[in-house]
């Protein structure tokens, strides 16, 4: 057994058991941290893949960015578990089905590409791995690539108008008017006459 | 040259003798020669930032311990590790033990990318950049731990602050980087480096066509290391000492040093992508002056760090709203509109690897 497949074989471990983890541990917080650990051993199996790049960006959108806003949430929250395991065995059917016809899917999907496509060249002229993941999203698959970028921009606004209101009787400052403020607007500089001396009451 | 000698000395004969074990120590021997001298300048860094602070408030700063008040940061080390450690009874005791470490250890493993010189570098990877962008980020873990699992009102309010800080000037700091790397055309920080040497010496440097950029990059690096006048996260007059309110002797002295080398980092980060890294301030034609070498990197770096120092001196702390103004406000739309203007100087051929 080659070094690569025992170390394949250690993170799919971890990478499985993080995964049971977050769906059966109580705390909501620590099935947030174990799903971290998911998407992190993720990224060290697609290391192993040589896909340097992919990996780095799993790491840097969720682990940086997606989980830190969860926990963010999960946090402020205070959920209980509790209630929301009530129901667990009348939904578990539904939950099967669906799990099913998503693996069934998956399958289907994987099965299909590996029959229909092969696998595309490994770097003709010896580029990296970004380098050349650039130019194949840039080239080939510029249309997709382009629609996925407006749907998140679409999603985004989205989701900003449906979160804004405009609340009225708030108060709060203009940051652009405070730092215009001059000092004369602030302070007055009154001069006055001293007081006599010896007049004190 | 410096790494031709060690690998000449050492490295080779390891391997010649041990084969893939000695590899292994020559790549332990590697990070030990980054991580003590990373330690040390924490510790020096640490006095430096005490008599500056000292000079600024005309005062003297450290100067009783060992010669100038130099061996103070090293007493202060002992007296935290000699300190009892305390964790509250119901803080989550896991965590709460494993928090400083997951701070400590993105610090740390950041700077395996860093080039301290031409071929000097642990790790050349092809994408250092992003590498380091998802190792700074994951610092934000260790204080978010810690102020959740201390299971204080002040330390959680620190980490909630922090989270949402970390997180918005990620976004303005990875979009400065996007402009660097439009410019040199390559992930890889030594590929960076070299984009940036040329004969006009310090005016290779990404600064100059970058600046807004710049600007943004370090002043987004101050945040993300949650220091004055961004460190509402452990805001003293307002949540006592933030996330880390609970923590006591040695864990404290972790959570000090990574703070510490993230600034450290982030000075050598800002000079390796924005002030030509190892190049010479000076243009090349100027004879010894214009050799390019390790010692650039560290004065550029020391000019940063300083920076920090005298950014705690000299500003008030910001106030929370204020902070996210201009991270989202300010800070965003200013490296989306010089991404764009960078995207332009390299298609008109103005700016670019071997340009200028």
């Amino acid at each position: 057994m080659s070094f690569e497949l025992i170390l394949f074989y250690l993170f799919a471990t971890v990478l499985t058991v993080a995964a049971l983890g977050v769906i059966t541990v109580k705390n909501s917080v620590h099935a947030a941290l174990l799903l971290v650990l998911t998407f992190f051993t993720a990224a060290a199996l697609w290391l192993l893949l040589q896909a340097e790049f992919l990996a780095i960006a799993l790491v840097l959108v969720y682990v940086g960015a997606v989980m830190v806003l969860f926990l963010f949430v999960v946090m402020m929250l205070d959920i209980k578990v509790e209630p929301l395991r009530e129901g667990f065995v009348r939904y578990l059917p539904i939950g099967a089905i669906v799990a099913v016809v998503m693996l069934v899917e998956m399958l289907g999907l994987i099965g299909l590409k590996t029959m229909s496509a092969q696998a595309l060249p490994a770097d003709p002229a010896g580029a990296s791995n970004t380098a050349w993941l650039g130019k194949a999203l840039f080239t080939q698959f510029l249309l997709p690539f382009e629609v996925a970028a407006v749907i998140l921009t679409v999603a985004l606004i989205a989701a900003v108008m449906l979160t804004l209101r405009r609340r009225v009787g708030v108060k709060s400052q203009d940051p652009a008017k405070q730092v215009a403020v001059k000092a004369s607007e602030r302070v007055r500089i009154v001069k006055m006459e001293s007081a006599s001396k010896g007049g004190t009451p | 040259m410096l790494s031709n000698f060690f690998h000449s000395w050492i490295h080779d004969p390891l391997i010649a003798h041990a084969g893939t074990f000695g590899l292994v120590v020559w790549l332990v021997l590697c990070i030990l020669a980054i991580a003590v001298p990373v330690i040390l300048t924490v510790a020096l860094y640490v006095w430096w930032e005490r008599k500056v602070l000292g000079w600024m408030h005309v005062r003297m700063g450290p100067n009783s311990v060992g010669p100038a008040g130099l061996a103070q940061t090293f007493a202060d080390v002992f007296k935290l590790l000699l300190k009892e450690y305390f964790m509250p009874q119901a803080a989550s005791k896991f965590l709460f033990v494993v928090a400083p470490l997951i701070a400590l250890v993105p610090a740390f493993a950041a700077w395996a990318v860093v080039p301290f010189d031409d071929k000097v570098v642990l790790a050349d990877v092809n994408a250092g950049l992003l590498y380091l962008l998802a190792m700074t980020s994951l610092g934000v873990y260790g204080i978010i731990l810690a102020g959740w699992s201390s299971n204080s009102k002040y330390a959680m309010l620190g980490a909630m602050r922090s989270a949402a800080q970390v997180v918005s000037y990620e976004i303005a700091m990875g979009m400065a980087l996007v402009g660097v790397l439009i410019c040199a055309g390559s992930l890889n920080l030594s590929d960076i480096v070299r984009a940036q040497g040329g004969n006009w010496g310090i005016f290779n440097g990404f600064w100059l066509p970058l600046f807004p950029l710049f600007l943004v990059y370090f002043i987004s690096g101050v945040a993300e290391t949650n220091r004055a006048p961004f460190d509402v996260a452990e805001g003293e007059s307002e949540i006592v000492a933030g996330f880390h309110v609970e923590y006591s002797g040695a864990p404290f002295a972790v959570f000090f040093l990574t703070e510490y080398a993230n600034m450290i980092l982030i000075s050598f980060l800002a000079s390796v992508l924005f002030l030509g890294g190892w190049n010479s301030i000076f243009p090349v034609s100027w004879g010894f002056l214009g050799a390019p070498g390790w010692w650039w990197l560290f004065v550029k770096a020391f000019f940063f760090a300083f920076f920090y120092l005298w950014f705690r001196a000299a500003f008030p702390r910001y106030r929370y709203d204020q902070i996210m103004r201009l991270g989202w406000k300010v800070f965003v739309p200013i490296t989306i509109v010089w991404v764009l203007v960078a995207g332009c100087l390299v298609y008109f051929d103005i700016v670019g690897p071997g340009k200028v």
